[in-house]
């Protein structure tokens, strides 16, 4: 050139990544609705540790109403609350008027055992009966290391906290991309950096995102769990929070390789919804699977291996204690080599589509363009 | 310099540029017209490497362009786009150093530009809420933010006030003058005949015409000159290879078969008294432009 002008080094493919990633996450942080939404996200998962340790704590007694020497007999348990009642009216008339759950009274048959007689109102009182029952000795073979309802629990709370972030910061990145092509500046940015880098820095932008949004919530759950004393259960729920978020990190690219991809096949905001709704389904199946099979082992193990699922599914068969400790790790492979292979084919379909404005390209077109 | 070579590109079985080839030189403020449809956005985006040409080539001082050269351009694309939620100056910052500006410079740049373009009180606003005219004028920021040594601009002016055309114009022959190719699409052709030295017209995938202004007006001008005196005029009627077109007593307008006729008219306005002007009719943009496209 005949003049002098500044000469500027053209940025690495590393540094375009990171100034479009660096765009993406004050662009975030700059919105309100995102805000909101990761506030009442975190409130929630707070709320419902607390929520938990209350229920645990405050378990109140059952009460009875104990009629002459059945006390003895309901003494014995401690499990219940004791009115005493002199007469045995006065102890139907409790149980009437919803004082007591149920009243003992002793029995006037001879042939009773335990020389007692439960009255309730309206149908028999099963944790009476039981508490006051004579058991038989039980020997369990292979105890199960946790309980049925607790794992059903966990499971549904990875599953909603998968579903929550995958859908948000997915439709996230397909709204930034057709903004991005929908106001044009797309080629502004075509024009100076590399669409790869380009996809790569809205990727990872987002998945930085979301992971610590994910490592938000597994922190406040786990400060939550030992602060409320339920230290026990965060020592059964503590791996598996971590192997999600390990999980969470590489299937989140994965999908958001997917929701970039999807998105730009379309111009308008008003298209993504449709655009992307295949990726939404590949997102809620982990979550419906782990709520209706979390006591079925088998498909717990497909879904552990499946690259969609695996971010719900092992952490879950993690908790159980069903996983060898080589699982996680083969099966995280699994999910980062699919990860790649669908970064490449997206990243494909994104540079194709993404001139292209108008109707909707079809995969066909975006893919062999 | 910039070199345009052979560049043909289809969508599909359509053709829509057919061995396109045109320079961009240094320091020159090239117009590139055409109608709508004509290819010059496509030219642009190959210009800028967002297309790839099916053939063809486009050079800087003779060798090939390549990816890290497109930063050293400037593009303003045909359909404009900003980050509508991103605050003005913001925007042109991160496209700054997204050309490979330091934040230092890249802040340097932005603020000058901002004042030169009259943004300055605009540059923490969001660029959904600026006027239309203001967002143009950001638009342009953007394409010159990073120190370009090249400029391709498709449609700098539409959508600008008199007032803001005036002082895009400026900028741009600023940045001509200091040596930079600069090129520019308009339908504007009073402002391309005012602003370019050089001049392309496209139309349907072909160039049509190429070259310095003047040199085209030279060669669509017709032998038609127009003279005033101080006396009257209709003696020129008679004059031999003289067919005169328009007559009203100092002034009058006529076709000269050979230069020689032309020139016998103006010694004999000369001898008889004063000539007050004499001068070859030249054709406008809009004529040369109906003319090579039709």
């Amino acid at each position: 050139m005949s003049f002098t002008r500044p000469v500027h080094t053209a940025p690495t493919f590393a540094q375009s990544v990171w100034l479009v990633s660096n765009r993406e996450i004050t662009a975030r942080l700059r919105s309100k609705s995102f805000l909101i939404a990761t506030g009442i996200l975190l409130l929630i998962s707070v709320a419902s540790v607390v929520a938990g340790s209350l229920v645990s704590q405050n378990e109140s007694l059952t009460k009875v109403a104990v009629v002459g020497t059945a006390i003895s007999v309901v003494e014995q348990t401690e499990a219940f609350d004791i009115v005493e009642s002199d007469t045995v009216k006065g102890a139907e008339a409790l149980v009437r008027d919803g004082t007591v759950d149920a009243a003992v009274v002793p029995s006037n048959s001879a042939d009773s055992l335990l020389g007692i007689t439960v009255i309730a109102l309206d149908s028999a009182p099963i944790d009476v009966l039981g508490t006051l029952s004579v058991r038989p000795d039980v020997k369990i073979l292979d105890p199960a290391e946790q309980d049925g309802f607790l794992a059903y629990l966990v499971a549904i709370g990875f599953g909603i906290i998968f579903l929550m972030s995958a859908t948000t910061f997915g439709a996230t990145i397909a709204q930034s991309v057709v903004e991005e092509k929908q106001t044009r500046i797309v080629e502004i940015l075509m024009s100076t950096i590399s669409v790869r880098a380009l996809l790569a820095g809205k990727v990872l932008g987002n998945s930085l995102m979301a992971f610590g949004q994910i490592v938000s919530i597994g922190l406040l759950v786990s400060i939550g769990l030992a602060v409320t004393g339920q230290r026990v259960l965060l020592a059964d729920v503590g791996p598996a929070i971590v192997w999600f978020a390990v999980f969470f990190a590489f299937g989140f690219v994965l999908l958001a390789a997917l929701y970039a991809a999807t998105a730009s096949m379309v111009s308008r905001q008003e298209d993504v919804g449709s655009a992307t709704s295949p990726v939404l389904f590949l997102v809620m199946i982990p979550y419906f699977l782990v709520i209706f099979f979390n006591d079925n082992p088998l498909v717990l193990a497909i879904m552990s291996y499946v690259p969609f699922s695996a971010p719900v599914g092992m952490p879950v068969r993690i908790f159980l204690g069903q996983a060898e400790w080589w699982e996680p790790v083969l099966s995280l492979i699994v999910l980062a080599l699919s990860t790649m292979v669908v970064i490449l084919i997206g990243s494909r379909i994104y540079s194709n589509a993404l001139l292209r404005m108008g109707a909707r390209v079809s995969l066909r077109e975006a893919l062999h363009k | 310099m910039l070199d345009i070579r052979g560049v043909t590109k289809s969508y599909g079985t359509r053709e829509v540029l057919t061995d396109v080839s045109f320079t961009v030189g240094d320091g020159r403020m090239t117009g590139f017209v055409g109608a709508n449809g004509a290819g010059k956005t496509t030219t642009m985006r190959i210009i800028l490497g967002v297309l790839s040409p099916d053939e063809g080539t486009v050079l800087i001082d003779g060798v090939p362009v390549t990816a890290s050269d497109r930063r050293r351009f400037g593009y303003m694309p045909e359909e404009r786009g900003l980050y509508p939620k991103m605050k003005v100056a913001e925007q042109l910052v991160y496209l700054a150093r997204l050309h490979g500006l330091s934040p230092a410079s890249a802040r340097r740049n932005t603020d000058d530009l901002l004042e030169r373009l009259g943004l300055t009180a605009r540059a923490g606003d969001t660029v959904e809420s600026l006027s239309l005219g203001n967002q143009q004028r950001a638009q342009i920021a953007a394409a010159l933010v990073h120190d370009p040594e090249f400029l391709v601009l498709d449609e700098p002016f539409s959508g600008l006030d008199p007032l803001a055309v005036e002082v895009v114009m400026s900028v741009l022959a600023g940045y001509a003058a200091q040596g930079a190719p600069v090129l520019f699409s308009s339908h504007q052709l009073d402002i391309v005949e005012r602003l370019c030295d050089d001049l392309v017209i496209i139309a349907d995938g072909e160039i049509r015409a190429n070259g310095s202004r003047e040199a085209l007006r030279e060669q669509h001008s017709s032998p038609r000159f127009e003279i005033r005196t101080a006396g009257d005029t209709g003696w020129i009627r008679s004059e031999p290879g003289i067919t005169v077109i328009d007559f009203d007593g100092d002034f009058a307008v006529f076709e000269a078969e050979t230069d020689a006729a032309s020139q016998a008219v103006l010694h004999r306005a000369v001898a008889l008294g004063v000539v007050h002007t004499f001068s070859q009719q030249r054709p406008s943009l809009a004529t040369i432009f109906k003319e090579v496209i039709a």
